[in-house]
């Protein structure tokens, strides 16, 4: 499993970020490996359409699961149509290695 | 003779300036009036019903052919805008964020996009009288490419002898898009501290577009100093000061036009009209 966490920063001791298309970095945690993988994303300062752009790098960075706050409208419909499960983890403040944990220990809800 | 009607903010009497000066240039010469607020046009609401003549304005969008495409995801990454997903087993698109400029289909590896229309508005053409001619961009609830709507509408008009374009209030890029081309442009504002803002950030489009412009005041108190000010020391004209006064309020209010019902109004605006042209030829 592939797991993606928006974040403020690329290390896992970065705060998450719950705003999905506009967050900074983008975590992404190999359950198989338990190897972290950071990138930048490239659409944070889009004139629009950031939700949908963003969606578009999950799939082809093969994400499975994004944990994160809330996913908008496009977005959701672009995620869920390829096949993205999204659980939703709001703990403001936060890190990602929080993030991670949580969704190891299970119990997160799906959007 | 192309004038465009502005106002920093809404609220001002734009459209019942542009709906004016069209109604009295229109005794005695042909005139097109052009709604380029096509998010809520109004200056239809000024005249009596015509048999209105509505045409579809469409953009061009990608339309995906699900045999030819391999997934491949480029379009999407192409896309600036987030038109577009390329999901597992198809790829989604976004209407609305969608800003038609034809990238996709080029970037597409497979050959499998191909334009198709989708339409975001209409223009309406209205014979208010031999002379006078109305043209309504509209721009559909949702849609943002209303600079798209604004054109067609533009391009309606051309043949009169003035035509006179009623600009979206605020100075976005609709309000640009309007003053592209135009020889004048008419500023309506009101004489409050709050009216000078907005007249200042208008008369700055005007001035980076380079259009000559004039100012009328609308609703005046009498207590106008600091419009005339500004206006001194910038150097524009001001064109008319159309007073607060309860019956024209009165008129207005039932949805009439002051020089349709005063003959003195409809000399004055005419005037508007004579001294945007002859401020033009100067400048030009
Ligand atoms: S036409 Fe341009 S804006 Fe529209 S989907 Fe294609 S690339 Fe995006
Ligand atoms: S670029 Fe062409 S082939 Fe690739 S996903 Fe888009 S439509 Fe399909």
């Amino acid at each position: 499993m592939r797991i993606c966490i928006p974040s403020k920063g690329p290390e896992p001791g970065d705060i998450v970020d719950e705003r999905f298309g506009r967050a900074p970095y983008y975590l992404i945690h190999d359950t198989e490996t338990g190897k972290n993988e950071s990138y930048k994303n490239p659409a944070a300062e889009g004139m629009g359409g950031v939700g949908p752009r963003a969606a578009q790098f999950l799939l082809d960075h093969d994400v499975n699961v994004l944990v994160t706050a809330r996913v908008g409208g496009n977005a959701l419909g672009a995620l869920k149509a390829g096949g993205i499960t999204i659980l939703l983890y709001d703990a403001a403040g936060s890190t990602v290695m929080d993030a991670i944990n949580a969704y190891t220990t299970g119990g997160l809800r799906e959007q | 003779m192309n004038i465009a009607v502005a106002s920093g903010k809404g609220g001002t009497g734009k459209s019942m300036v542009a709906a004016n000066l069209a109604f009295s240039l229109s005794v005695a010469e042909s005139v097109a009036l052009v709604d380029c607020d096509v998010e809520e046009p109004n200056l239809h609401l000024f005249f009596p019903e015509d048999q209105p003549e509505v045409s579809p304005v469409s953009i061009l969008v990608p339309d995906v052919d699900p045999d030819r495409c391999t997934l491949c995801g480029e379009c999407a990454r192409f896309c600036a805008f987030g038109a577009l997903v390329a999901a597992r087993d198809r790829v989604l698109f976004f209407p609305l964020h969608c800003h038609s400029c034809g990238g996709c289909m080029v970037a597409c590896p497979a050959g499998a996009i191909r334009e198709t229309l989708r339409q975001i508005g209409t223009v309406t053409e209205r014979s208010i009288s031999p002379n006078l001619l109305l043209v309504t961009g509209t721009l559909n609830e949702g849609e943002v490419l209303g600079v798209k709507v604004i054109r067609e509408a533009k391009g309606r008009a051309g043949a009169e002898r003035w035509v006179i374009f009623d600009a979206s209030p605020g100075t976005s890029c609709p309000v640009v898009e309007t003053l592209e081309g135009v020889d004048f442009c008419i500023l309506v504002t009101e004489s409050t501290p709050f009216g000078l803002h907005d007249l200042a950030l208008a008369y700055d489009v005007t001035l980076q577009k380079g259009i000559p412009s004039g100012v009328v005041v609308n609703r005046s108190d009498g207590k106008d100093e600091v419009v005339h000010r500004f206006c001194n020391e910038n150097n524009i004209p001001v064109l008319a000061v159309i007073p607060f006064e309860r019956k024209i309020a009165e008129i207005q209010g039932s949805g009439d036009l002051i020089a349709r019902r005063d003959p003195a109004w409809k000399d004055r605006f005419c005037a508007i009209g004579r001294a945007c042209r002859s401020l033009m030829e100067e400048g030009a």
